[in-house]
């Protein structure tokens, strides 16, 4: 199985070489040919998944389905430039992929069932005539397979994420590379190996069986979070936001969401992207550093973007199956959104949630956070005492937050030489210089010497 | 990147629509919306009522003059709206070719501005990102 990666801007040896003998005795001129390209990838990237899904429901086989949704891309790259995308094309990419799959069990006398299957069906269709192609009763729910296939355990996680970009979301190796900051090749060699491993354990096109739904559904959610976060936390020691990976992540999530609309967890995971990505404008200083959320411009908020995540939220809610891990960090998010200042904000609802959390999903920063918004809602007193449970457990030690949020509680306390000396530590951790000036103003705002430099 | 899809139609597009089956352009619309929808690509849209309703406040004088609807001689109204996340105009293009209208209507469609739109050397945006950080620094580091 080769994999022929056409859908991407730079596209494949194959595919340009193919597009330069089709586009050469036609009027077009490169211009128009680059034009007509991105209009290709523009259809690709809303029609690959339907596509896809449609052929691996024939094949059963996830990989050979994109290598022939593939094979179909290039074909396009071919003819489109010079007779123009035509009207369904999605229809058009599916029949010429069927084809394409039909003349290869020919080629290889191999008249199994599927075969016909897709030969029928194809009949049936009418070719890319029809106007009303995808069924509805049947494409969702195949997309949905491809979501779960996509994510299955037999993949590391890598593979996974990269499957899902480039099945689900239909990017081109060239797209997730530049996303993860890899080159293409890695990527490419991510995916063929992915297909093969799908391949050679038969993993069925099928969703779950109830005994590992949660599990399944936990593992997809947790790989579109991973790229969503992939733009929004620094990666490899990088600082800068990048917001195109969050917002293809986004979009993921919402497809996802619309698959299983019975599912809170999606709803949330979206909730939480929404009101997370909202915060986005207002969370880069100028010099590229992080602003933590009680210094930000709340005035920068994406608003809009914050009553998406409030109605993903409320649809998750109205779902009545109560709030898991995604859906409490969704509500803790929310409860910031719409807070005027860090001042202003329900702390005590914060703390409800993160208690809430604590108890599903318990972390030692998840007490931190829990501790933190307790000194907010009713005095450093109390969170004081959480936060030294914590250092006694020693599970946080040489996290830099630990002995900032001691620190801070300490120096509103009043013990003014404690909180010196944690501050002080955190200062020494921290590898983030911004948030070391602002640890070695606070000392200095303590009074006394800074002991660190 | 956000596109905004800016349906116009003219006075003949609007005669001819009301012609049709409400319930059918009802369902071809909410199609539509769905599919948006389903590919995670829709983040805001609204349709407007009738222009009778509306008016135009015109800053040709000072104070700006306000015109009641349909205002007379504008060819084509604005009719409703969707914002969509794509990622090149070419996919702006390709969801707004599947709109169900028909002639005398026009998709208009223009990218939303982000904030990296705004030149970040502008003097005033300079000047009011060091209002913001005297202010902050004014706040101190206060919550953890």
């Amino acid at each position: 199985m080769s994999e022929t990666d056409a859908s991407g801007s730079a596209g494949s040896a194959h595919a340009d070489a193919d597009r330069a003998r089709h586009s050469g005795g036609g009027t077009s001129g490169p211009a128009d040919a680059d034009r007509a390209r991105r209009e290709i990838a523009a259809v690709w990237r809303i029609e690959s998944a339907r596509i896809v899904a449609t052929l691996a429901r024939f094949t059963g086989d996830v990989g050979q389905a994109e290598d022939l949704a593939q094979e179909a891309l290039v074909e396009a790259l071919g003819q489109w430039p010079d007779e123009g995308v035509p009207r369904n094309p999605g229809a058009w990419l599916t029949a010429v992929a069927k084809r394409r799959a039909i003349d290869g069990w020919r080629r290889r006398e191999r008249l199994d069932e599927r075969y016909a299957a897709m030969a029928r069906d194809l009949e049936q269709q009418g070719g890319e005539a029809s106007d009303t192609f995808w069924d509805p009763d049947t494409i969702d729910d195949d997309v949905l397979r491809l979501v779960f296939v996509s994510c299955h355990p037999v993949l590391s996680r890598e593979a996974q994420i990269a499957l899902t970009l480039r099945i689900v979301g239909g990017l081109s190796s060239e797209e997730i590379a530049r996303a993860f900051l890899v080159p293409t090749a890695t990527i490419q060699q991510r995916i063929v190996r992915a297909k093969k491993t799908l391949a050679a354990a038969n993993v069925p096109f099928a969703v779950p069986e109830p005994n590992e739904y949660p599990e399944r559904l936990a593992s997809v959610l947790h790989v579109l979070y991973l790229i969503f976060n992939e733009g929004y936390l620094p990666a490899s020691g990088e600082e800068w936001l990048r917001p195109d990976v969050s917002a293809e992540a986004l979009r993921l999530a919402r497809i996802v969401a619309g698959l299983m609309p019975r599912e809170p967890e999606a709803q949330s995971l979206v909730a939480l992207m929404e009101f997370t990505a909202a915060r986005f404008p207002a969370r880069t200083a100028r010099d590229g550093s992080a602003i933590p959320l009680d210094k930000q411009d709340r005035s920068r908020w994406d608003r809009a973007q914050i009553a998406r995540g409030r109605a993903a939220l409320d649809r998750a809610d109205r779902i009545g199956r109560g709030r898991a891990a995604y859906g409490l960090q969704a509500a803790i998010a929310g409860c910031h959104a719409v807070a005027p200042s860090a001042d202003e904000t329900d702390w005590a609802q914060v703390v409800v949630l993160y208690e809430a959390l604590g108890r599903i999903a318990p972390s030692p920063v998840v007490e931190l956070n829990r501790a933190a918004a307790i000194a907010m809602a009713t005095g450093p007193a109390s969170a004081l005492r959480v936060v030294d449970e914590l250092v006694a457990g020693g599970r946080l030690a040489g996290y830099p937050p630990l002995p900032a949020v001691r620190g801070e509680l300490l120096a509103r306390l009043g013990r003014t030489g404690e909180a010196r000396g944690e501050l002080e530590t955190a200062a020494r951790l921290t590898g983030n210089a911004r948030e070391r000036e602002a640890l070695l103003a606070r000392i200095a705002e303590l009074g006394g010497p800074p002991a660190v430099e | 990147m956000k596109y905004m899809l800016i349906m116009r139609s003219n006075d003949a597009a609007v005669e001819a629509y009301e012609q049709l089956d409400f319930n059918e352009v009802i369902a071809a619309m909410g199609a539509y919306n769905e599919s948006l929808i389903k590919a995670g690509v829709l983040l805001a849209g609204e349709g407007l009522t009738d222009a009778k309703e509306g008016f135009v406040v015109d800053f040709d004088q000072t104070p700006p003059v306000v015109t009641d609807g349909p205002y007379g001689e504008t060819k084509e109204l604005f009719n409703g709206f969707w914002i969509i996340q794509a990622q090149s105009p070419e996919e702006a293009a390709e969801w707004a070719k599947r709109c169900p209208l028909g002639p005398g209507s026009k998709l208009e469609v223009r990218r939303v501005t982000e904030l990296e739109d705004f030149p970040q050397d502008n003097e005033w945006i300079q000047k009011e990102a060091g209002w913001r950080e005297e202010a902050e620094g004014r706040l101190g580091t206060a919550g953890a």
